[in-house]
């Protein structure tokens, strides 16, 4: 790379090259070789970055392109009135304003509203579930994550052994979870046997959502207090001492020195939380297969594959609006910037 | 932000003014704290370990005793194990293991092969556009699954893929592959590059700085970053759920859908076997890399 290397000399001060030369030139002559290291730099960025851009543009953006052309393409089938068999074909935006204003297609071209029970008529529904799971999780989550932290950056013996546990559960594959959390919440099974209770976990409405937010807090708790064990670990310690000496309690350390610093960290932990939350899949999925008002919208859209490719293809679009306007909400209003985490360094220059 | 400074001593304070209850009051004070974390400590470790300890102890219990709330290892068989790995219910939990190892290895090298070469770019090297890229990726780790099966399970359909293993490992690339380049990015970013510089300055040549103190010091970076895309392309379930077939089926996969001797019976025991087999390997391997995991997990995020 002879031009960087030429770069690097006229960068040097003590190139023997460099002396002899007015101050003036000398900065020019590094201007120039700045420039030409920039663009060595970018076109070097160019060639290592684009297998990456290409893969990911494969394998997501051609996809969801796919997705949205789908999703505007009606699903052929039985005509419900005549019994005939019709053809797709384009299908403007029926497909989403079926799933937002809950209409199935009617008899000759015509829309109702779709009969209870109906994957058509489940769409708000899921919504509701979807963000309830959300909320729910994500809120305990934050508090026991940040209750665990606290005790994990403490200084004692055994404080090892705590890091450890803690990364179980998050080892764990979240089927086994779930299959884990659905033989203890068995009618049989343990919970109710050491409570001595007779609930049907799983199988009624209520016990079932919870049974999966505490599968849920168990298995992704470890993550949320891992990221914010690391945010707390960049706090100074003599800001407390200072603190201290100056009086302040042990609440007003937490809520002026530890809260507004580690905040950066928590909106990005929460971010990511939600952000997989508002995807929950595999828990309900596998816990109550959507049964007892625990379809989420991922749910919602497997079930509909099987029923329509269009259709499904529409509510899969939705839901990923749903969720890159979360994001966009989260990163815009409430500052969690999770590409400034990434590019800041902790090592200093 | 808050910052706090300590002001001068207020006039009048004298330390030996202090008097000696105060001085107990405060040790017993720190020793209820103390106290409070190893009660809290335990309470976590508890929390944390007791649903993996059951799910063990119920997959060395016998059936008979599927339902006996024993906290301890009583009726002590092997047979659920066998039950597993049995293929005579259709279950095919052998195959499935074979499936998720060859699935996951094949997603993480392609991701780290691809993944090295864009992130030393991001952590390394200037250049306009860095951010909208790390935006990308980002955003790319964070994409719903659930978007991509829609589009995917038709293509495939259509190219008769349904039952390949690139069926499987091409999805799986979209979401280790930002996370593999995210992790990696901040690992590079926190490398002491300046020894390639020294080494070179040494009489090494551009090769030789790049073999024996690049790779080196990269090395656990790219190891932590290869354990972290493993364990997401193993606990990867939906998109394996609609994808594959009986036969490219993944562990997630066969867990979920274990077929007990009848269609009502839930096989707790054997499902709870074939859990203790996928799980500990990974537990093991996590907690001999437990340092490098946390840093992994939380570079970037944080920093």
């Amino acid at each position: 790379m002879s031009t960087e290397t030429r770069a690097r000399s006229a960068e040097d001060p003590n190139n023997p090259k460099s002396t002899g030369r007015s101050p003036k030139s000398n900065k020019a002559l590094k201007e120039v070789g700045e420039d030409r290291r920039a663009a060595t730099q970018g076109r070097w960025a160019t060639i290592l970055i684009a297998p990456a851009i290409i893969i990911l543009g494969i394998v997501i953006v051609y996809p969801v392109i796919n997705a949205i052309i789908m999703s505007f393409q009606a699903d052929a089938g039985l005509d419900p009135e005549t019994g005939l068999f019709t053809e797709g074909g384009f299908a403007g935006f029926s497909n989403y304003t079926g799933w937002l204003l809950q209409q199935c297609g009617g008899p000759n071209g015509t829309t109702v509203a779709c009969s209870p029970g109906t994957l058509g008529a489940q769409f708000w529904e899921a919504f509701g579930t979807t963000f309830y799971f959300t909320i729910v999780t994500v809120a305990l989550e934050t508090v026991i994550g940040f209750w665990m932290a606290l005790i994990m950056s403490r200084a004692f013996r055994g404080r090892s052994l705590l890091r450890a546990s803690v990364l179980v559960p998050w080892a764990i594959p979240t089927a086994v979870t779930a299959k884990l959390w659905f033989f203890i919440f068995a009618f049989q099974g343990v919970i109710n046997a050491v409570f001595n209770t007779d609930v049907l976990w799983t199988g009624s409405e209520g016990p079932a959502r919870w049974a999966i937010i505490i599968a849920d807090v168990w298995k992704t708790t470890p993550f949320m207090a891992l990221l914010i064990l690391a945010g707390l670990q960049i706090i100074p310690g003599d800001v407390y001492e200072a603190a201290k000496m100056d009086g302040a309690s042990t609440w007003q350390r937490f809520r002026h020195i530890t809260l507004p610093l580690v905040r950066p960290a928590l909106m990005v932990a929460i971010l990511f939380r939600v952000l997989d939350a508002l995807r929950m899949y595999d828990l309900p999925q596998i816990m109550t297969g959507g049964a007892n008002g625990t379809t989420t919208l991922s749910i919602l859209v497997v079930e509909q594959i099987r029923q329509g490719f269009n259709a499904a293809a529409a509510l899969s679009t939705i839901t990923f609006l749903i969720i890159f306007i979360v994001a966009f909400i989260f990163v815009r209003f409430l500052g969690a910037n999770a590409v400034d985490a990434a590019t800041t360094s902790t090592r200093a220059g | 932000m808050t910052t706090t400074t300590s002001p001068a001593p207020a006039p009048g304070t004298d330390l030996h003014a202090v008097t000696a209850a105060a001085r107990a009051k405060g040790r017993n004070r720190e020793r209820w704290a103390s106290a409070r974390t190893y009660i809290s400590a335990v309470v976590i470790i508890v929390w944390c370990l007791l649903p993996a300890y059951w799910m063990v102890v119920t997959a060395f219990r016998e059936v008979a005793f599927t339902y006996d709330p024993t906290p301890w290892f009583t009726h002590v068989s092997l047979e659920n194990f066998e039950t597993a790995f049995s293929t005579e219910r259709g279950n095919r939990f052998g195959q499935a293991l074979l499936n998720s190892f060859i699935i996951s290895s094949v997603t993480t090298v392609i991701a780290l092969l691809i993944g090295v070469f864009a992130a030393y770019a991001l952590a390394r090297l200037n250049f306009r556009g860095k951010f909208l890229i790390l935006g990308v990726v980002l955003g790319a780790s964070m994409f719903p699954g659930v978007a991509l099966v829609t589009p995917l399970f038709q293509l495939f359909t259509n190219l008769s893929w349904i039952g390949t293993y690139q069926a499987l490992i091409i999805p799986n690339i979209s979401f280790v592959l930002p996370l593999t380049i995210y992790t990696l990015t901040s690992f590079f970013r926190e490398m002491p590059w300046e020894l390639e510089e020294a080494a070179r300055i040494d009489g090494c040549t551009q090769g030789q700085a790049f073999r024996k103190v690049i790779m080196p010091l990269a090395a656990p970076a790219v190891f932590t970053t290869a354990i972290l895309a493993f364990i997401s392309a193993w606990n990867e379930f939906l998109i394996a759920s609609q994808l594959s077939n009986s036969a490219t089926q993944t562990v997630t996969v066969a867990i979920a859908s274990f077929a007990g001797s009848q269609p009502q019976e839930e096989p707790y025991t054997a499902v709870m076997a074939a859990g203790t087999i996928v799980v500990v390997p990974l537990v093991i391997l996590v907690l001999i890399f437990q340092r490098k995991i946390v840093a992994g997990l939380t570079a970037g995020a944080v920093k």
